[in-house]
């Protein structure tokens, strides 16, 4: 205990120094975890992949569609349980800024396939049964204020002229990964409306969304289907969910990149900062250190109070930001909840802050051992503080 | 009074400064008995202070033999040393090197820590030390809170609380009036008769070295 004091009194020396420092950890830790936590949540998407789940769409690229047709032979492909398809909608809501994901889809297959959106039956037997149902995830219908029953006007982009919907369920996600910004209605009301006023855009859908019986043959099932439409006017590329969401991931790429290089510069200005701090104290105590070698302490009692004092401050530092961390990342989330759902600090982002903070506190503190164990007692004590 | 508790045969130290060989001293013998209170006396450079760090084991000779307390501490490796100086050496700086973190109590306390003394057995100690320099009810207080005469006392108490073979002081009036000073110097007569506390001190006052009770002067780093 009397070691520890020392510890903590010698922090506190200069108490302008050592909250400027613990403010400037801070800072750090804050930047440094909200830009992890930007990134973990860009991986959501991956990270709720399922396995047993591959998604099948135009070779050339994502923006071309596929014939609704495929959807039964997909299905006779040795291998392939269950099959659904959704297309990408791109309404506006009121105003361009209030932009949400929006995927017309085949009501029951699609919850089938996704068990993890959670729907209560009866909302469920309703949307089913309506044409121009639709099921709005918790997040989206907490953002926007609307309940069930309410009617929602979508101005459409891809499918021009205003659409009309109804709010006939709420889903929840099953685990913090689901996106529960998602809008998702009876794709059957697009072609209808289709049928009339853009004949040519009928029986097309975005994608498919196959389940599979074994993960462990997801790429031979995916090479079949993929080998039954070669050559075709749609050709097809089938890829696990998961590389589907990382194919996406990886249009951001330079921006992850740039993300990373930024956390690590961070991690750098954090040593700066701390190996400063101790670097002054270790150069105004060169005096205090050979006097207590006088006493009889020994190299290892030295190394473990300038150790010690690193750690407290960089440990008081790591506390204080991962205060802050949590603050800021919860505004994040509210703000941005549209753009980044599920946007919160993961566990493994707090334990890596601790990490990142006692190697930084163990690095920061070996000049200044070394220092306070080289000087030679003797010419310690000449140093005049 | 007959026991010698620092014996050295032909001591000799020398620095170097880059190349060029400086001696500080050459070929001291010296003996010091058990419960004798010594002034080590000399000009500016005369090599005193380079003498009693060498005594207390800080500084380690170039040739001769220095046994203090029974044993050659010139062949002590650092971690025994160490060892060594917390068993047998009481040190009081000219400028006390007190911790200004910590309070009086809390500053007599460092060197027990060192020991396996418990909290209540250290806390009896310091107490002692403390009374002894008069200083009993300043325990509290911590060296900003103290004059410099009180904070010599201190460290003075801090010297004696683990009950040292040998005290070792450099200067210890060199930063004090006057009247401080004589009340430094009565203290340390006082630990060398009351409680025969075998006692070398450096200095170059000479109201100073006239408490002890044997004035060696050094010179050129020759003693006298």
């Amino acid at each position: 205990m009397k070691v520890l004091k020392l510890i903590t009194r010698n922090a506190g020396r200069h108490k302008l120094r050592t909250y400027l420092t613990v403010l400037g950890l801070a800072l750090a830790v804050m930047a440094f975890g909200l830009i992890r936590t930007f990134i973990d949540a860009w991986y959501a998407g991956a990270r709720a992949a399922a396995p047993d789940r591959l998604v099948t769409r135009h070779a050339v690229s994502f923006t071309l569609p596929l014939p609704l047709a495929y959807k039964e032979q997909i299905l006779q492909i040795e291998g392939v349980k269950d099959i659904t398809y959704g297309t990408w909608f791109g309404g506006i809501y009121v105003d361009p800024r209030n932009f949400f994901p929006q995927f017309g889809v085949e009501p029951e297959s699609f919850f089938r396939i996704y068990p993890e959106y959670l729907v209560p039956p009866d909302q469920m037997q309703d949307f089913v049964r309506d044409r121009r149902g639709a099921i709005a995830g918790q997040g989206l219908v907490d953002r926007f204020g609307w309940k069930v029953g309410d009617q929602i006007t979508l101005i459409g982009t891809i499918y021009p002229g205003d659409w009309q919907f109804v709010i006939d369920g709420i889903y929840h996600g099953e685990n913090p990964d689901v996106d529960e910004t998602a809008f998702v209605f009876n794709y059957a009301y697009v072609e209808e409306r289709m049928k009339q006023e853009s004949p040519g855009r009928v029986g097309q859908i975005g994608w498919y969304v196959l389940r599979i019986d074994d993960p462990n043959n997801s790429s031979a099932i995916g090479a079949k289907v993929d080998a039954r439409y070669d050559n075709s006017w749609a050709e097809t590329k089938t890829e696990t969910e998961k590389e589907f969401a990382l194919s996406f991931i990886a249009m951001g790429d330079a921006i992850i990149i740039g993300l990373r290089v930024v956390s690590y510069l961070i991690i750098g200005v954090i040593f700066l900062v701390l190996a400063n701090t101790m670097a002054m104290a270790a150069r105004e105590r060169i005096s205090e250190n050979a006097f207590m070698r006088t006493l009889g302490f020994r190299g290892y009692h030295l190394t473990g109070l300038i150790l010690g004092e690193s750690i407290f401050v960089a440990v008081l530092g790591g506390i204080v930001g991962m205060g802050l961390l949590s603050l800021v990342a919860k505004g994040v989330e509210i703000a941005l909840s549209s753009y980044f759902p599920g946007f919160a600090v993961l566990p493994t982002t707090y334990i890596l802050v601790v990490i990142i903070a006692l190697t930084i506190a163990t690095a920061a503190s070996i000049f200044p051992v070394f220092r306070a164990l080289r000087v030679k007692i003797v010419d310690g004590l000449r140093v005049v503080d | 009074m007959n026991e010698a508790i620092v014996r050295t045969h032909e001591l000799y130290k020398s620095y170097y400064r880059d190349s060029l060989e400086i001696p500080v001293l050459h070929n001291i013998n010296l003996d010091i008995s058990q419960g004798q209170f010594v002034a080590l006396m000399g000009p500016s450079g005369s090599g005193k202070t380079t003498l009693l760090n060498l005594i207390a084991g800080i500084d380690q000779p170039t040739s001769g033999t220095l046994a203090v307390a029974g044993e050659d501490i010139s062949r002590l490796a650092e971690g025994d040393l160490a060892k060594w100086r917390a068993r047998h050496i009481g040190f009081i700086f000219q400028f006390y090197n007190l911790l200004p973190v910590l309070t009086a109590f809390e500053n007599v306390e460092l060197p027990l820590l060192l020991t396996g003394l418990s909290r209540k057995e250290r806390r009896e100690h310091v107490e002692m030390a403390l009374s002894i320099v008069g200083l009993a009810d300043r325990m509290k207080h911590y060296p900003r809170q103290l004059s410099g005469g009180q904070e010599q006392r201190v460290a003075i108490a801090r010297a004696i609380v683990s009950d040292p073979t040998l005290l070792l002081a450099d200067e210890p009036t060199g930063d004090l009036d006057k009247t401080s000073a004589e009340e430094i110097m009565t203290l340390l007569t006082r630990l060398n008769k009351e409680f025969n506390k075998t006692i070398i001190v450096v200095t170059h006052d000479p109201r100073a070295a006239d408490k002890a009770g044997v004035i060696r002067h050094l010179d050129k780093g020759e003693l006298q």
